[in-house]
């Protein structure tokens, strides 16, 4: 249950040295766009070399985004950064064939480093033919969230992105319903704007009601923003715990469904309101 | 000797033994200057030193309000150098990177002793290498007027930039070519220097609310420009962009929310930093948000501070210096925005602005775990820096938080002992680091606050630790046993003393 994964340039050594700070929920380490050619191999010995230094685990998920499958970069990118330090690899320009192959590449790396975690996938979904096999990339192995990379899913259109991202509607609609199905996280695209907060806020209320339940960020000052809205509200959070509570004492009188302030209360608004409880503890809320 | 902190203290000097050791002292203060109304006119810096009769041994002062862009006290150093004068002792109440012709003057011999709050630059580095024949006396604002007003510190002639003097000798910042705002650092040197001279650029019929009073004003000289306004004051003083200083800011917040210090009336003061402004932004914002309203925001005083008077927020500013083109507009206009002298602000003695303050934001340049504070020397001990307002405001507010980056350029801010100490640890309340808030073990009161707390809150130990993960163990600095100067609290005595840097491979 991710809200906001940071974007951190993998060739930019204080960035990664601040990485743990910025209190998003996963740190995306970025040895793809990032990093031009003629850094790749130097940012992927910074990267290896960060991790190996690492004294404890950081208190947030570790991802690495790797090249593409369709690039010479990826095998030296996997060799080098595959260990227990990180959790997940985030694949570029996924496609279902890409990610099982990459499920397969990853099983052999866990078994010849002898890993005791199985490393987790966010695919980015950032083709035409990525969003038409979005039902099937939520199946893949290992996949337990998928990002919706709009910036290169319009040039492969043909559309122009805008502020307002109606051009990116269909995507998001797909990817929400998909991720949703199969319980695992629907994180929408980076706002790209990174003065203008009030906007990010606006995106991240409109992907938060179509579905999406996390955002990547691509400066950390737009943690705090995504943070505070991929969370319920305190008004939710009340009325969870009222849920909750009334849910207690109608048990206890065998009751499975009963009223709360007039309206009728079931199963799956108590589920809602559980989801929400558990959220806001999670993040500290209650 | 050394004193209550164990720091050494050269012989002559009074060893510091506490911040609150100054209440069992009386106030003592000399004759004001002699007055009248009238003064002569003077044509150039030449004749200023001939009739003034400026000789070997004198000590001259100045106000820093010019900051850098300052052209007079440059001018009358090429004047000393040109007369190649001796023995010259300088009381400049800071001194900036354009000063360098200074360093000039020490490596002479023309000036040999400096009386002075801050020190940045080449003549810091100057200082720091050990060419300055005498000692470097470094005060604090509030120790600076209670030096001069004791007669501790004695000026023979006072040298003051003044943007605009009217006919009856009346000064002030507010209008002129180099208008800079508040003059609060001139004013104890205009009412107890033996003689005091205004320079000026620009001379006007009457001067509205003038802060310097003409009655004390020996000669004016008129001189083509007194400044350069780029160098006086930014254009825009502005909030970090950087994600770790406003992380940093936005605990701050939350801290001060937590110490139940953001609430109707509050009064508070920050630095002109990116971090701090962000500080003050982000407590607007809550402010804003909670619909109170403050007293008072005092200090150096920034366009973000002007805005937040305009908004309603403060009732009043209490201002010793301008920092921007907005605070200096605001002085201008605005009657809630008041100019005050540095002992108003400061001075131990006075009835000073700093013991009202609910909270200040400080920065540092090395803490320690006993909490005491370095914005003196860098961690190779050369000087960069100097109190300021930096003991006076901690002392006097209710709480004192250190807000700093855990590692800058490579270096850990932490250290199990600073360099040198500018404010003691009595009087740091909180430190605020992107990795986390340690609160000073005296203050139980605020530890118990904070209790059951999302803050993450530890020991400053953790954060000593966190610091040594990312940057190893440094080495301990070798400094050589050679005073160049002392850190003058501001009661007069001497809490630390600064050392001759080594130099490489000696």
């Amino acid at each position: 249950m991710r809200r906001s994964l940071l974007f951190i340039p993998g060739n930019n050594p204080a960035m990664l040295q601040n990485c743990d700070v910025f209190d998003s929920d996963a740190v995306i380490i970025d040895l793809e766009d990032a990093v031009s050619v003629t850094e790749k191999d130097a940012a992927r010995a910074l990267v290896s070399e960060f991790l190996n230094a690492m004294a404890e685990q950081p208190p947030m998920e570790l991802i690495i985004r790797i090249n593409g499958l369709d690039t010479e970069y990826y095998p030296a990118d996997l060799e080098a950064v595959v260990s227990d330090k990180i959790d997940t690899i985030m694949l570029p320009k996924a496609t279902v064939e890409y990610l099982e192959k990459l499920d397969k590449l990853l099983s052999g790396i866990e078994k010849k480093k002898r890993m005791s975690k199985k490393i987790g996938v966010v695919p980015i979904v950032e083709l035409a033919i990525s969003v038409l096999q979005i039902e099937e990339i939520v199946k893949c192995p290992r996949v337990n969230g998928v990002l919706l990379g709009a910036e290169d899913l319009s040039g492969d259109v043909g559309v122009m992105r805008t502020k307002k991202g109606n051009e990116i509607l269909y995507p998001r609609m797909r990817l929400a319903y998909a991720c949703a199905a199969y319980k695992i996280d629907a994180i929408d695209t980076p706002f790209t704007d990174t003065n203008d907060n009030d906007a990010l806020t606006e995106d991240c209320l409109f992907v938060n009601n179509l579905g999406f339940n996390a955002k990547a960020a691509i400066h950390p000052n737009q943690v705090p923003v995504i943070n505070s809205v991929f969370v319920p509200a305190q008004k939710s959070i009340e009325w969870a715990l009222r849920v909750e509570e009334a849910a207690r004492q109608a048990s206890l009188k065998g009751l499975g469904v009963f009223s709360l302030d007039g309206k009728m209360v079931d199963k799956p608004v108590i589920q809602r309101a559980e989801n929400i409880i558990k959220k806001a503890r999670k993040y500290n809320l209650i | 000797m050394k004193n209550v902190l164990g720091r050494f203290v050269p012989e002559g000097y009074e060893p510091f033994a506490g911040s609150g050791a100054y209440k069992d002292k009386k106030r003592i203060i000399i004759q004001e200057k002699k007055t009248s109304r009238g003064f002569e006119k003077l044509s150039s810096i030449s004749q200023m030193f001939d009739r003034l009769g400026i000789k070997d041994g004198m000590t001259l002062s100045f106000h820093h309000h010019l900051r850098n862009g300052d052209f007079v006290l440059n001018m009358v150093a090429e004047e000393i150098k040109r007369r190649n004068l001796k023995n010259i002792k300088l009381a400049p109440s800071s001194i900036f990177p354009n000063n360098r012709i200074l360093a000039e003057l020490i490596e002479n011999g023309n000036v040999t002793e400096i009386y002075t709050d801050y020190v940045n630059g080449p003549v810091a580095e100057a200082i720091s290498r050990g060419k300055l024949k005498g000692m470097c006396v470094m005060h604090t604002h509030g120790g600076r007027p209670m030096a001069i007003e004791s007669g501790a510190l004695h000026i023979d002639v006072a040298i003051l930039a003044v943007p605009a003097v009217d006919k009856d000798g009346n000064g002030t910042g507010t209008v002129g070519d180099s208008a800079c705002g508040s003059l609060g650092y001139a004013e104890s040197d205009l009412k107890y220097a033996d003689k005091v001279v205004f320079v000026t650029d620009t001379l006007i019929d009457k001067a509205e609310n003038p802060q310097l009073d003409g009655k004390y004003v020996d000669y004016v000289l008129k001189v083509d420009a007194i400044g350069d306004p780029k160098g006086i004051v930014s254009g825009t003083t502005k909030i970090t962009k950087d994600p770790v200083g406003l992380k940093i800011a936005r605990n701050t917040v939350k801290l001060l929310e937590e110490l139940g210090l953001i609430e109707e009336g509050l009064s508070m003061q920050t630095g002109a930093g990116g971090t701090s402004l962000a500080v003050a932004y982000y407590v607007r914002n809550r402010m804003l948000e909670k619909g109170i309203k403050g007293s008072f925001a005092s200090g150096g005083i920034t366009g973000y501070f002007t805005d937040m008077l305009e908004e309603g927020l403060f009732k009043e500013l209490y201002d010793v210096q301008c920092f921007d083109l907005k605070a200096v507009q605001s002085i201008g206009k605005n009657s809630a925005h008041h100019a005050m002298s540095g002992s108003r602000y400061a001075n131990p003695y006075d009835d000073n602005v700093v013991d009202k303050l609910d909270f200040v934001i400080l920065g540092a340049t090395e803490i320690d775990l006993d909490f005491n504070v370095n914005v003196t020397t860098d961690s190779h001990g050369m000087i960069m820096g100097g109190s300021g307002g930096h003991s006076d405001t901690a002392h006097g507010a209710k709480v004192t938080v250190i807000t700093t980056n855990l590692v800058k350029s490579r270096l850990p801010i932490i250290k199990e002992k600073v360099t040198t100490v500018t404010t003691p640890g009595e009087d740091v309340d909180v430190l605020v680091t992107e990795r986390g808030i340690a609160i000073n073990p005296r203050r139980q009161d605020l530890l118990e606050r904070v209790k059951g707390s999302k803050l993450p809150i530890v020991p400053i130990e953790k954060l000593l630790e966190a610091a040594h993960k990312i940057t190893g163990v440094p080495e301990k600095l070798k400094q050589s046993d050679k005073p160049v100067g002392v850190v003058v609290y501001r009661d007069g005595t001497v809490i630390d003393t600064i050392y001759k840097i080594r130099e490489e491979g000696k």
